[in-house]
This record gives structure tokens, sequence and C-alpha cells, in this order.
């Protein structure tokens, strides 16, 4: 009854028509930033930050969460139309939402996403409102060799990200390790890898990395080839889903929710780690998971789902405890210091008109996120055939734009430049990027999290094995059944010389109401030609 | 190749916007450097400022966070901008440690820069977690004294003033905890709360609203007198370690070469912005107090700035502690 009446205040609160107005504009703004590839929620809030004092303290909290899980919507965008993942979170997207792009499934990825993520968002905001205290105390047992068995998981469990080989996939992902050492040494300060360049005191930025790795190598890619890239705008057809993808993303969206809600509590990296996990999970119950990396619906359903119910249930450390989980957390305490309000506990109690105003603003937010994301489907869609002359300087141009504004650095700028080309050479090589990323993004937490563990434990490893979460954690790593290892590689040909081989061939392929429907041989047909093989990227 | 080429023009167009020497100070936007993130601490205390100063000055006070570095990358580009008043910077505690913590510091924060004033001095308070034994502050000495590396000391970083409490607590009792580094207060105050460690120094502003909540146990305040949001704290001064006294304080600098006059504007409308019932009022919800008017002169601040250099360089060599 409790929580009826809290509710009831939270909807009378975030019903007003000034609130309404402040949730719209953050919704609308953090999708327009989210489709912009780089612009992501950080530099939006900081930009933003001073506007908000001005405003009552709920107002400016409803507008400032709008921007945030605004922001995880549109992220989706521009990774599935022009394989450029702006967020961490969307990298995962990127791999199969792309693929369906090229497919000329745009429509249906976009689609999926949107409504993935407002069944997620729905979902999640609900345990917000109704588990939040005892979710906060979970996260709160999650010390360092928690999360460093976590990160182990997650470490064994990125080999799945990649769809071709599992030799190159563990290269990327040692690459993407070695990329994240460069900084400083946050226990000691002793600089590693910086070359004496201050710039890389802090290490690489994500954001360069991931912009230069996949939206420039793909421009690189795509200019070398404009023929492939004709045939791919002349392929955009149907924008809604038809009853088999919805037969098919009703599984993973209800996965991704639950594995996103849970890991979005986690401090630290939460919205990332669960889009990948959900993608991972997706990957290895499918009955066909030679079809990950290829196009699937599952791998866009899954992590978008898992990313926005991630987003929401972020907020939880933040609204019961006043602990910032991420970035974007600690600029929202950031505005709330600034407007009087001494984020913590009691909060909740104290303010029980802007809890439960927030909370209630986010079911609004996200009805209003699909109200707007549907119908701008077809516009996105359009985008594809702009001749790609006109559109690539442009998504440069955001890049750049992007790329600055993170940390307003200059290096940045030339640090994607330089990823852009190595990514280019890389997917020559049949490297895929995405293990890399992921490498990049653990790594440091990995080492982070051990060192501490070690530091707090006084060098005695068998914490890993004492404390109950962590020992839970530990043997799913360890056993590869478990861990979330790929099925055997299928094939030793490359995903881009089979597409290629085969570009002229998938028009009637296409047109197949449901390519996903056919029943997939189990076993490698090791002899089948590429064009067999590449059949469902069809 | 098109892609490097617009890099470098867009780069290049952002980094020499504007060199128009100005006749009458302020004639246009003046930017203030915060050497760190938007929506902490600093940047607020920035913010608040500068919005009083832009009324002052009549012309807009722009915040341009420039992180990175532990805060030298901002005041570094400082020191080099030109001095004609348009770009200030607005640095805490940190500009006073960067000499000790820094071996390759490419500016020296003593002789780089014309002192504007000083701003604020943050309170901190020592705070536990409520799973550790000792009660009270005497408990802690004794205890800390007594398990020494047992005890784990959680902090924000190398540099960090949470570091700085946290290595002057240590020299003042001779007992070497073991230190715990985090990115950041806030991932630090989780495994405080969580348990996970056992001491944290942190500013007011991050620990009132967890020790209202009774999540986390306060022991002292860092400051020489009791804070005024919670008068009931014991000093750590009071507590018998004399000469004991931490604050993140915080300053407003012009490059070197900045014009007298122009340096007395700024400070004048600084003291206005200071005497600001607004300001007030929001330094005393963050947990502090302006600068008394004694405090304000850019000659104080220039004193007070190398006592504070001198003050940390032997408790950051006795720690042996670098950042670069």
């Amino acid at each position: 009854m409790e929580l009826l009446d809290n509710l009831a205040l939270g909807f009378s609160v975030a019903l007003s028509f000034q609130n309404i107005f402040y949730c719209f504009a953050g919704v609308l703004l953090g999708t327009l930033i989210g489709v912009l590839p780089g612009l992501g929620p950080i530099a939006t809030i900081a930009m933003l930050l001073p506007i908000t004092f001005g405003l009552p303290p709920v107002s400016a909290l409803i507008m400032l969460a709008g921007i945030y899980y605004g922001a995880q919507y549109g992220g989706s965008t521009t990774a599935i139309l022009i394989n450029l993942p702006g967020e961490s979170s969307s990298v995962v997207t990127a791999i199969d939402g792309h693929q369906m792009a090229k497919q000329g499934r745009a429509g249906a990825a976009l689609a999926t996403a949107a409504l993935g993520s407002f069944f997620a968002g729905t979902v999640a905001t609900f345990l917000l409102a109704v588990f939040s205290p005892p979710l906060a105390e979970l996260a709160l047992q999650f010390g360092p060799a928690e999360y460093f068995s976590l990160m182990v998981l997650g470490l064994i469990a990125s080999v799945t990200l990649a769809s071709g080989s599992v030799v190159k996939a563990l290269a990327m992902i040692v690459l993407g390790l070695m990329l994240g050492l460069s900084g400083q040494d946050i226990y000691t300060g002793v600089p590693r890898f910086t070359f004496d360049l201050p710039e890389l005191a802090d290490g690489l930025d994500f954001v360069a990395l991931a912009m230069g790795m996949f939206g420039i190598s793909e421009i690189i890619r795509n200019l070398e080839d404009e023929h492939q890239r004709l045939l791919v705008a002349a392929k955009v057809k149907g924008l809604m889903l038809t009853k088999e993808d919805f037969r098919s993303i009703i599984g993973p969206v209800l996965r991704g929710t639950g594995i996103g809600s849970i890991l979005g509590i986690l401090p630290g990296g939460g919205a990332m780690l669960s889009s990948f996990a959900a993608y991972s999970i997706e990957k290895k119950i499918s009955r066909t998971p030679q079809r990950f990396g290829r196009g699937a619906i599952e791998g866009v359903a899954g992590p978008e789902s898992a990313n926005n119910a991630g987003a929401q249930t972020s907020f939880i450390p933040m609204l019961t405890l006043g602990i910032p989980s991420n970035p974007v957390m600690a600029l929202m305490i950031g505005a709330l210091i600034i407007q009087g309000i001494t984020p913590g506990p009691n909060v909740v109690t104290d303010k029980p008109d802007l809890f439960w105003g927030v909370i209630a603003s986010m079911w609004i937010g996200n009805f209003m996120l699909v109200l707007l994301n549907l119908p701008l489907i077809g516009i996105w869609v359009r985008l594809l055939t702009v001749p790609y002359h006109v559109l690539f300087p442009a998504i440069v141009a955001f890049c750049c734009i992007g790329v600055y504004s993170v940390n307003n650095n200059n290096f940045d700028v030339y640090a994607m430049a330089f990823f852009g080309i190595l990514g280019y050479v890389l997917v020559k090589l049949d490297c895929e990027p995405a293990p890399l990323l992921l490498g990049f993004v653990i790594g440091p937490m990995l080492e982070e999290h051990l060192r501490r563990a070690m530091l707090i434990s006084r060098g005695d490893p068998s914490v890993f094995l004492t404390r109950p979460i962590s020992a839970v954690l530990v043997p799913l790593g360890a056993d590869p059944a478990g861990g979330g290892w790929p099925p055997p590689p299928r094939r030793p040909s490359s995903r881009a010389s089979s597409r290629r081989s085969c570009a002229t061939r998938p028009r009637r392929c296409a047109r197949r109401r449901s390519p996903w429907a056919r029943p997939w041989a189990a076993t490698p047909s090791a002899g089948a030609s590429p064009c067999a093989r590449s059949a469902p990227c069809c | 190749m098109g892609i490097k080429t617009a890099a470098i023009a867009f780069a290049v167009a952002l980094g020499f916007a504007g060199a128009a020497v100005a006749q009458t100070y302020p004639s246009r936007p003046i930017t203030v450097v915060v050497p760190f993130a938007a929506g902490g601490p600093t940047d607020t205390v920035a913010r608040l400022v500068g919005e009083s100063m832009t009324r002052t000055l009549g012309q807009q006070v722009l915040i341009e966070n420039v992180g990175g570095a532990g805060g030298t990358r901002g005041a570094g580009q400082v020191a080099k901008a030109a001095p004609d008043g348009y770009t200030l910077l607005l640095h805490h505690i940190g500009q006073a440690t960067a000499p000790s913590l820094y071996r390759k510091l490419p500016y020296n924060p003593a002789t780089d820069f014309e002192e504007a004033g000083l701003v604020t001095p943050v309170p901190m308070t020592l705070v536990g977690s409520s799973k550790f034994a000792p009660k009270d502050i005497q408990e802690v000495i004794a205890y800390v004294k007594a398990n020494k590396e047992k005890v784990t000391y959680g902090n924000a970083g190398v540099g960090s003033a949470s570091h700085l409490c946290g290595m002057l607590f240590m020299a003042e009792l001779d007992a070497p905890m073991t230190t715990i580094p985090y990115q950041g207060t806030g991932p630090a105050m989780n495994d405080l709360v969580g348990g996970q460690i056992d001491l944290m120094c942190d500013q007011t502003t991050n620990t009132t609203g967890q020790i209202r909540g009774g999540k986390i146990r306060a022991y002292a305040a860092t400051t020489a007198k009791p804070i005024k949001a919670m008068p009931d704290l014991p000093t750590l001064q009071a507590a018998g370690l004399k000469d004991f006294e931490v604050a993140i304080w915080h300053g407003l600098y012009a490059p070197k070469g900045t014009p007298k006059e122009i340096v007395d504007k700024l400070n004048a409308a600084l003291d206005k912005a200071l005497d600001d019932p607004k300001v007030v009022e929001r330094f005393a919800d963050l947990g502090t107090e302006p600068e008394p008017k004694e405090r304000r002169s850019p000659a104080f601040h220039k004193q007070f700035l190398s006592a504070e250099i001198a003050k940390w360089k032997p408790v950051i060599q006795k720690a042996g502690v670098f950042a670069d």
C-alpha cells in the first residue's frame, strides 16, 4: 500500500506540466546526442549543469535523467546505421545491428532496439521502485574480490564477441588489454607506456578508440568499395518487425532485461558489461550461434534491452545511497549538491517527492522515447540512401566534434584517426574490433580490482574462493562450458572475403521472409563453399 | 587522408580561436579553467563564484573543464595562456602539492601565476566504516598505532586531497596504514559503506549525507576550528594531533604577467562574490564558508601558497610518493 501511495506521490510530481516538459526536453536531447557520434551524456549533462541552477531540484534531475537514458536509445542508432558506437554499451549492438543494416534490415534492427529498450526500461523502473534498498545493499556486497572474479568471467566470455577465428579473437583481446595498460598506474602514480606525452597520462580515451576502430575504419572500408555501398543502399526495405521477428526477440529481450537490471546496479561499467553479457548468453544458448556477427536479430534485442535496463537500475545506488555508480551519476550528484541537497541514504525519506518523482518520470520518459523513436526510424533509414560522398564527410566531422568534446583535447582526435587506420588494417587481417574494445575496457578494471583485493587481503589469494559471491563466479569462469566459450570455429576463411565473394548473390535471399527460421546444420560443413557458409548474412 | 586533414583543420580552428587585445577590461567573456571534471566539488565552487562575478564584471564568466593528470593539465594550459585576464584558473590545494608530487611539471605553480585571491577552504572529515571497531577518535589513534598496516585507508588516487589527508595523518601518528587508492571518492565511499575498507578522509560534501544516514562513522574534523554543520565533531588538533590542519582551499589565478589593474579588478569582483548572500548560502550547503576578509587579498594568497608548498613538501617526500 505504501508503494502505491509513494507512486501516487511520484506521478503527481512527474505529471505536472513543468516536469512533463523537462522530461520531454531531456529525452529528446538524449536521443539527439545519442545519435550524434561521440557526443555522450557526460559532455551534455556537464554543459547543461549550469542551466539546472535555476530549476527546482526535481525538474533538474528529471531532465538530466532523461538525457542519460534517452542517450541509450539514441546510441544504438548510429551503431546500427553506420557502425559507429558512440557509447561503450552500444559496441555490442554494432556487431549484429550493422550487419542487419547492410542486409537492408536497418528498420527492423532499429525497431528491435527501440522496443527492447522500452520493455527493459519499464521493467527496470519497476524494480527500481520496489526493490531499491535491498538491491543497493546487494551492490555493497561487491568488494574488489567479487569484481575481479566478475571481470575474469567477462574476459573469458568476451571471446564470444568474435564470429571468426578464436585465436584471432584472443589476440585482439590481448591487444586491447595492452592498450588499456597505457596511462598512470593508479596505485603508485607511475606513468606506464605514456612515452612522455602528457595526454596519455590518463590513458587512451575509450570514445576515441571505439570511434576510430569502428566508425573511421568502416568509412575507409566503404570508400574502398563503392559498389558494395550502393548495393546496401538499394536494399533498404521493411521498416517494421515481422511476426517471426517478434517471436525471436521475446526471449532475448526478457533475458537482456534481467541481466541488465542486475549488472546495472554494480558500480563501474554496469551498462557496458550487461550489454555484452546479454550478447554472450544469447550466442551461447542459440541453436545457431554461427548467425551471430552476421546480422542475428537476437544479437541486437538482448544487448539493447540489457543496456537500457542497466541505465535505469544504475540510478539505484545514487538515489538510495548517494553513491555514484558511474561518471554520469557523479554529475547528477553534483547537480543535487548545487541545488543544496546532500545526497545520501536519507534522500529517500527526507525528499520523497524527489525520489518518487524521478522514478515516475522514468516511466513517462520511456513511453515518450518509444513514441519518439518509432516514427524516426523511417527518417534514419532514409539516411542510408544519402549519397555516400555527402554522408561520410559529415560523419567524420561529427566524429571529430564528438571525440574532442569528451576531454576538450586535440590529442583524442589524432588518436581516433590513428585507430581508424589501425582498425582498417585489422579488418583486412580478419581481426574483429569488438573483442579488442572489451579487453581495453575490462583490462584496467581487472588489474585495479586484483591489486585492491590483494592489498586488502594482505597478499592472500584465497579471498577469491572464501568470499561467497566470488566463490560462485570463479568456477563459472574456469569451466569453459559455463563460461560462455564459443563453439569451435566453424570456418577457416574470413567474414570479409566471403562477404565480398557473395556480394552479388543474396538478392533473392534478402527477400525471403525470415531467413533465421531455417534450421541450420549444427555441425560445421567444412568443405562447403564460402557462399553457403555466409548464407546467414543475407 | 581526408580524415586527418579534417581533424587537423578542426583542431587548429579551435586552438587559435580569438586573440584580440582588449582596451577596457573586460570587454569580452572571461574563461575560468577548472582543471577537473564538470560536476565535481571544484567545478561547483567555480560555477557559484563565476555566476556572481559575471554580474559584477558585466561580462560572462565561462567555466571550462580541462581535466586530467591530477589538475596539472588544466593548470599548465593557463600558465601558458596570454596574460590578458581572459583566461584564468580556479585550482585547489593541488596547486601547492604539484611541485612535490610531479617531477616533470612543465610549469611552476609558485612563479608562473598571478594570485588573484583565495576562495574557500572546504573542510574534510575523518570517517570510518560502521564495521570498524574503534568508537571515537582517541580509540582510532590507539588502534592505528597498535595495528598499523592491518588498518586499511582508502583515498581517491595519488595526489588527491584524501591522499594528502591520509599521508599527514600517518606522518603525525608515525604509523603507516595500508593505503588503498581508488579512482575518485565515489568508488572509495562505496567500499567504505560496504565495509571493504576501514578509514577514509573526505570533504564534508561527500560525507555528511552518509554520516547522517548512519552508514559510516564520523571521527574528527581535519580543520583547526570545528565544522559549522557538525559542531560536536572534535577536531584532530583537539584530539592531540597538534598542527594537524587540512582543508581543500581554492584560489583564483591569472597567468604570470597579467597587468596589476586587471588582477585587482578580478580580486575585487571575487571579494564581492564571496560577500554575495546567495554564494554564502550555497557554500553553506556544501559545508563550507567563504574565506574571511583578511585572507582575500592577492598578497595573502601568494604568501599562503608558498607556505602550503613548504608544508606539504616534507610530508610527501616522507611518504615517498610521486604522481608521475
